[in-house]
């Protein structure tokens, strides 16, 4: 059926044209906006009208460009100028100020303002580059190459870089090649699992049916995570191209992105995407002019966590209940309609691109052995540089937190570190050499998960962490299976009866017991990683279980039932009176000396007062247990 | 294809039916094993009652028979630590979520919950969980017989002869996580739908959710 060299005919005159356009465009100077979700909120949107307005005043002829996320997400607002005879320059924590100064002294004048800048983007002799900092050195962007420094909604930005050119040599070879070069590179989805993408492509190839089915699951459902959402918003077009050529691989001619509905800039990034592939003949019939045809569409999904489960996923895109079924079959037999399915996350699309242009060497020549090529994660909690960041697998946490990361803030001390979000685990101190890849890390207690990686300090208590990340999947589980359903409502009283106190050694036997139960009897994959953050903590902070309820005291100060809320008398000032208008349940008095108190029979324990009173005095202090020294109580009401 | 292939349940050699499963191949050589939710017809088994794991050799965690298809030279162990620790734990938290007031069920004495406890030694009281409490209105409107949720362990098998057998669809499962239920549409009183009372989900009922009103009790 491939007619030799035609879709690499085409392709040249495809990219040729684009990338004389791209080039015209670049012989102005440009600001580049990072307009992802995390820029918008951070407020990109009124940088962006701040530019349009100082530009516009200035009469300056200067194109504003959004872009994606560079990972950079802890400096948002972020802005890249790119001015002919200067390097790009990257600066962050954008406003109406700053914008200002940037327009008037660098796109008007010529001064590059460094003071502002957080790097540059080329090499050059005036400023450093990201590669420059321990974060450059320790990251090594693959999949996340581009994101945030092209123009999402263009294909041509992406087909300028070579983009598609994986598609056009792919379609110029056999099928198999794809597939072999695939095989050949191990690579690994990277949905949490960690399952050989190319022996799950092969099943589906293998398969004599004729109608088959390419989907990619983009319902991330972790709190705290954001790497398929950056990916879908900011690069488009790599995860198409990913999925087209899995679709050439197996033979499939139609194939579905399940983007959930709160991603709704990633959902329109991508139907655009598909368009505009569409046009240039990269979706759709014979692409490329070859006879090879394929299509996309976008499923919104509704929400519900277990969607992403891949059995739920196919049931609630047939309009049935999102509810896991029994495997096998598994899905590359008997998925999407009954027809052989091949069900991958959004990176491991993503990579494919990559390694049909670079080659299985290249991508083996990154990472580890068994978990080749790199890992990405979205790195929040207590830490500098929360944000997006991709390093090779084998790298170790301690350099992810400590370099890329740059460590937590001043004064706060590392606790855990949770990986892989309410199916994942948290790992203390003495498991931060672990280094990062799919069986180091199941290992230790933890998953890979798809990428979730939370920072936790001294203030943050583990039986909460873990009765937060319960109370998650309890709320997300289906009910379909009896130890989910069941054992996940159990285990999340008696978490709930811990934080209060409540308990005895007795009680933590039995939630360890019901935890690994759970974990071995459920039927899907949530019930069954459901107790990871549970067996994790009881492993690694089991004094933490313990303080709470043998002695009633809350180590991290957190658990609400076991502190009070205490006004320090030497530091109280008779001239201040802030937290008594802070405090809902008027528990607040002043006492016959002017200073303050609190009632503790009215204190609901909201922390207003505590973060109301002045830095200057400090005087609030949280007690656990909830008894206050004999000296203390006399003063006390 | 052979007409059949041998596999080894507990010691014992039997031959069964090429794809079968598991769960029916063990219960048609009267190998007990327990089970709720499974119904031999379904093609794509329920597996949500969680209570037929077995160990199979080769396999070093138990599984639940009622997925596994049969293979020339199977091996399966019906009781383990692992397979007895996990049935244990189901059976107990199914228990946490049932009226365990027997004596005024229609079904005592003919109970699947009661079945287990006595093959596998189980007590039939709440143990290491505390009863979840929920709490749901009786729907005595039909006339024969009487649906009551409190008993409802959610197998699904009066969902299959509803729809399967009466091709009725009175039945179906609603809500998610720990407020599953199983309910009509709109959660209406059955009187109020298109039943016909073929009862033929009263005698699929393998505990007593759904009972003829002529054997209650109280």
């Amino acid at each position: 059926m491939v007619t030799a060299n035609k879709p690499q005919d085409n392709y040249k005159k495809m990219f040729e044209q684009a990338r004389e356009q791209v080039q015209s465009r670049q012989e102005k100077s440009r600001v580049l906006i990072g307009t992802a979700s995390c820029g918008l909120a951070a407020g990109a949107e009124q940088v962006k009208e701040s530019f349009c307005r100082e530009i516009e005043s200035r009469g300056l002829d200067v194109e504003i460009i959004e872009v994606g996320c560079i990972g950079h997400c802890y400096a948002e607002p972020l802005a890249i100028i790119d001015k002919p005879g200067f390097p790009p320059v990257c600066y962050g924590y954008l406003d109406e100020g700053l914008v200002h100064r940037l327009v008037e002294d660098f796109i008007a004048g010529d001064d590059p303002s460094y003071e502002y800048a957080l790097a540059a983007l080329e090499r050059n002799d005036e400023f450093p580059t990201f590669e420059d900092f321990p974060r450059g050195v320790y990251e090594k962007k693959v999949i996340l190459e581009n994101c945030g420094l092209t123009d999402f909604s263009k294909i041509e930005s992406y087909i300028a870089r070579e983009g598609y050119s994986a598609l056009a040599k792919a379609l110029s070879e056999e099928p198999k090649q794809v597939l072999e070069e695939v095989k050949a590179a191990r690579l690994r989805g990277r949905g949490g699992a960690g399952f050989p993408a190319g022996t799950k492509w092969e099943a589906c190839m293998n398969s004599s049916d004729d109608e088959k089915y390419v989907i990619c699951n983009a319902d991330e459902g972790d709190p705290g995570a954001f790497m398929d959402r950056s990916i879908l918003e900011s690069d488009p077009h790599l995860v198409l191209e990913g999925m087209i050529l899995c679709a050439y691989a197996v033979g499939a001619r139609q194939g579905y992105l399940y983007i959930r509905a709160e991603y709704p800039r990633a959902v329109e990034h991508i139907q655009k995407a598909i368009e505009e592939a569409r046009k240039k003949q990269l979706l759709g019939s014979s692409i490329l002019g070859t006879g090879f045809s394929f299509d996309l569409q976008v499923f919104q999904g509704s929400g519900a966590f277990i969607c992403g489960e891949a059995t739920a996923l196919v049931n609630s895109m047939e309009g049935k209940m999102g509810m896991p079924e029994s495997r096998p079959p598994r899905l590359v037999e008997h998925g999407f309609r009954g027809k052989p399915t091949v069900l991958n996350n959004v990176k491991t699309f993503a990579y494919v691109p990559l390694i049909v242009n670079r080659g299985a060497k290249w991508f083996k020549g990154i990472g580890t052995p068994d978990s080749p090529g790199t890992a990405v994660f979205s790195l929040v909690g207590k830490i500098n540089n929360t944000g997006l960041v991709e390093v090779p697998m084998g790298t170790t946490l301690r350099q992810l937190i400590e370099e890329v990361g740059d460590g937590l803030p001043e004064g706060r001390e590392f606790k855990a570190v949770q990986i892989g979000g309410p199916s994942g685990g948290c790992l203390p101190e003495s498991a931060l050499d672990v280094p990062i890849d799919f069986d180091s890390l199941h290992e230790a207690g933890a998953i890979m998960g798809s990428g979730g990686l939370v920072v936790m300090d001294q203030d943050d208590c583990m039986v909460a962490v873990a009765r937060y990340f319960l109370e998650f999947t309890q709320h997300e589980s289906c009910g379909k299976c009896t130890f989910c359903r069941l054992g996940t409502k159990h285990m999340l009283d008696i978490l709930t009866g811990i934080t209060r106190g409540q308990g005895d050694d007795q009680t933590l036997q039995l939630l360890k017991e019901l935890s690994e139960d759970v974990r071995d009897g459920s039927l899907c994959n949530l019930g069954c990683t459901a107790p990871n953050p549970v067996l994790t903590t009881l492993k690694y902070f089991h004094d933490e279980y313990k303080a709470h309820i043998e002695e009633g005291r809350c180590p991290a100060l957190v658990c609400r039932d076991l502190i009070l809320y205490y006004i320090e008398p030497p530091k109280c000032s008779k001239l201040c009176n802030v937290c008594v208008g802070s405090c809902p349940t008027e528990a607040i008095y002043t006492r016959d000396d002017g200073l303050k108190a609190i009632d503790q029979d009215k204190c609901v324990k909201c922390d207003n007062c505590r973060k109301a009173c002045p830095p200057e005095y400090n005087a609030v202090i949280k007690l656990s247990p909830p008894v206050l020294p004999a000296e203390k109580e006399r003063k006390a009401k | 294809m052979s007409e059949h292939v041998n596999i080894t349940i507990d010691d014992r050699e039997i031959k069964v039916r090429p794809g079968e499963k598991l769960l029916w191949a063990a219960l048609e050589n009267d190998i007990y094993i327990p089970h709720l939710c499974a119904i031999k017809e379904e093609s794509r088994p329920n597996a949500s009652c969680r209570l037929c794991f077995v160990e199979i050799d080769g396999i070093d965690y138990p599984v639940a028979a009622c997925t596994r298809q049969v293979e020339e030279g199977m091996v399966v162990k019906t009781r383990s630590t692992k397979v007895d620790r996990l049935v244990k734990t189901a059976f107990e938290l199914l228990l946490s979520d049932h009226n365990l007031k027997c004596s005024e069920c229609p079904a005592n004495r003919n109970c699947a919950l009661q079945r287990i406890a006595k093959e596998r030694g189980l007590k039939l009281k709440h143990n290491r969980f505390k009863p979840i409490g929920r709490e749901f209105e009786l729907d005595d409107s039909p006339a024969e017989f009487a649906f009551d949720r409190s008993r409802c362990v959610l197998c699904g098998q009066c969902i299959w002869a509803d729809r399967v057998g009466a091709e009725a669809w009175i039945f179906g499962f609603a809500n998610r996580g720990i407020d599953r239920v199983v309910t009509t549409f709109n959660n209406l009183p059955l009187a109020e739908l298109k039943c016909n009372e073929c009862t033929l989900c009263v005698d699929a009922c393998p505990v007593g959710a759904l009972y003829y009103k002529r054997e209650q009790k109280v």
